[in-house]
């Protein structure tokens, strides 16, 4: 017994220097740039460029049309499986998985081969139209962790009898959708917005490809070019990632204590 | 809707099926189509003949090296990912720390495992590169000097160590669970046959959980295989592994030959495909003893 918990005990010590060092490296690299005294230029120079400040928003403005749109196309599919087609449940369980087997590489690789500005869909031909195949394509990266979360909190309600009783109550279809399901499954909408969030402020491979000026090819830019700059946006991605993960917790914390379960 | 007029049953299979029709053509629009495109364009030769030509192409020293090379990047990071995450979610769940310190790790691997892409790259490069804090206090503090060995964080090495920094938690995300489902019994039962802790580990619980680590550690693989961003904020276009020649062939047709683009990321799609597979066969397996 006392082996075991000595060797605990080293591999908590391994985990935590392994993660912890790469972060004080980071902070401590972005203090650097004044030479001789530790300071927070490297942020300030972050946070002055006008650069940093529209791609940060263009990939707010991306994630936020992604958790809307996304979740229109997911709550009704996945109640709709529940409700009447739970035959198609092991297929569309196995089509949301998909883009964690075929690389987002592969895919946007795909997109400009079909939607291109020759084609008889030309998503890339237009800016507009490129930044609507640029959701599409988050909307597709985070089909997985959105599914889950959704179909995760629907299982603890009984779509069955909610629907039965709105119908009894004359609510027709839009009424029984944003009025009774949404509301009981916000939970697991709102955590697969917050991982949804994460995903997109750093993805890169798509951004970057269907050339759109994002936060990920923004960030790969600094660090091309510049010495200290990247690990202050670093630590700002890294505090992003935390934030988003963090309210994930407390959602999921909270949902458990709301006795919403028939 | 003609089929509506028909008969009341009809009309309710019809129902049924466009409730998710929106979702199916989302899915054929933007995953399956594309993916289908790229896989046959890769049997087929730019002027629309059928050919295996593309295929036999990828076996020339400068792709078979990529996928060498990526396969090699992906092979350590899951397996070191694997022993060092194993070691951590067995320490959490059976090595009798206190609680606070699992509920604590297991939230920041799940924060960790998000971490990657283009920021994680600079947090190594801040810390392993040539004027990184560990190289810095390495030399200051014990005069030792790192890259004096050969090491190089832009190489297979510093990729490998780079990419354990988001495999590790995804490990210990998934055998938390795997761990949790090992029942008390089992291991009270072979303490009264007599067997030590190792034999307790060798012939009951590594039997039991060898499916869980084997398709973890196959999930791993694919999730380093396909990443592309850390390594091409890491090194540039320098280290030659399949997914950068693939962003290179995007970009600007490197291989002179658009349908060799398109058999490069069948590759992938094969690769990652198999070891997805694989998992998926093995958590079935996994999942016999957990119920």
């Amino acid at each position: 017994m006392k082996i075991s918990k000595i060797l605990a005990w080293v591999a908590l010590a391994i985990g935590v220097i392994y993660f912890i060092v790469p972060l004080i490296g980071t902070f401590e690299f972005s203090m650097r740039m004044r030479r001789g005294a530790y300071s927070f230029d490297a942020y300030d120079s972050v946070f002055s460029d006008m650069q940093f400040r529209s791609t940060f928003g263009f990939s707010m403005l991306m994630a936020l049309f992604t958790i809307i749109f996304g979740m229109l196309l997911i709550v009704p599919t996945a109640y709709w499986v529940r409700l009447r087609l739970p035959q198609m449940r092991p297929v569309v369980e196995f089509i949301t998985l998909m883009p964690l087997v075929i690389p987002a590489i592969v895919i946007v690789f795909g997109y400009l081969r079909l939607y291109n500005s020759s084609s008889y869909i030309p998503f890339t031909g237009s800016i507009q139209g490129t930044n609507i195949l640029l959701v599409l394509s988050y909307i597709t990266l985070s089909l997985p962790y959105m599914y889950r979360s959704v179909d995760t909190a629907m299982r603890t309600i009984d779509v069955r009898t909610l629907t039965e009783a709105a119908e009894i109550l004359g609510a027709k279809w839009p009424t029984i959708l944003f009025r009774c399901i949404f509301p009981n499954v916000m939970s697991g909408v709102l955590s697969g917005a917050f991982i949804t969030f994460a995903i997109v402020m750093g993805e890169f491979t798509m951004a970057a490809l269907l050339n759109r000026p994002a936060f990920g090819p923004y960030l790969q830019l600094i660090g091309a070019n510049r010495a200290y700059e990247p690990a202050a946006l670093a630590i700002i991605a890294f505090a992003i990632t935390w934030l988003s993960m963090g309210l994930l917790q407390l959602v999921s914390r909270f949902s458990k204590m709301t006795p919403s379960r028939p | 809707m003609s089929t509506a007029s028909t008969s009341f049953i009809d009309r309710k299979t019809v129902v049924d099926w466009l409730g998710i029709a929106p979702f199916m053509i989302f899915a054929l629009m933007f995953l399956v189509v594309p993916t289908l495109y790229l896989v046959t364009g890769a049997f087929f030769t730019p002027d629309g003949d059928f050919t295996f030509k593309n295929i036999a192409d990828l076996f020339t020293p400068s792709i078979l090296s990529a996928y060498w090379i990526s396969i090699k990047v992906s092979v350590a990071s899951s397996i070191g990912g694997a022993l060092i995450g194993f070691f951590l979610a067995w320490a959490i769940v059976l090595g009798g720390l206190p609680s606070w310190i699992r509920s604590g790790l297991l939230t920041f691997s799940g924060v960790a495992s998000n971490f990657a892409g283009v920021p994680l790259a600079f947090s190594f490069l801040a810390t392993l590169g040539r004027t990184g804090l560990v190289t810095v206090l390495l030399r200051d503090w014990f005069g030792f000097n790192l890259y004096g060995t050969g090491f190089n964080i832009l190489s297979f090495f510093g990729l490998t160590i780079t990419y354990m920094f988001f495999q590790i938690p995804l490990m210990v995300l998934i055998l938390t669970p795997a761990l949790d489902g090992m029942k008390k019994e089992w291991r009270e039962a072979s303490e009264i046959l007599g067997a030590s802790t190792w034999q307790y580990w060798r012939m009951v619980a590594l039997p039991i959980l060898w499916p869980s680590l084997m398709g973890t550690t196959l999930l791993l693989f694919a999730n380093a295989f396909g990443a592309i961003a850390t390594a091409y904020a890491l090194t540039g276009s320098s280290l030659n592994i399949v997914p950068i020649l693939l962003y290179a062939q995007i970009r600007g047709d490197v291989l002179h030959n658009a349908n060799l683009g398109y058999a490069l990321a069948l590759g992938m799609i094969v690769i990652t495909g198999i070891s997805n597979i694989l998992y998926i066969l093995l958590r079935m397996r996994a999942e016999r003893w957990q119920k």
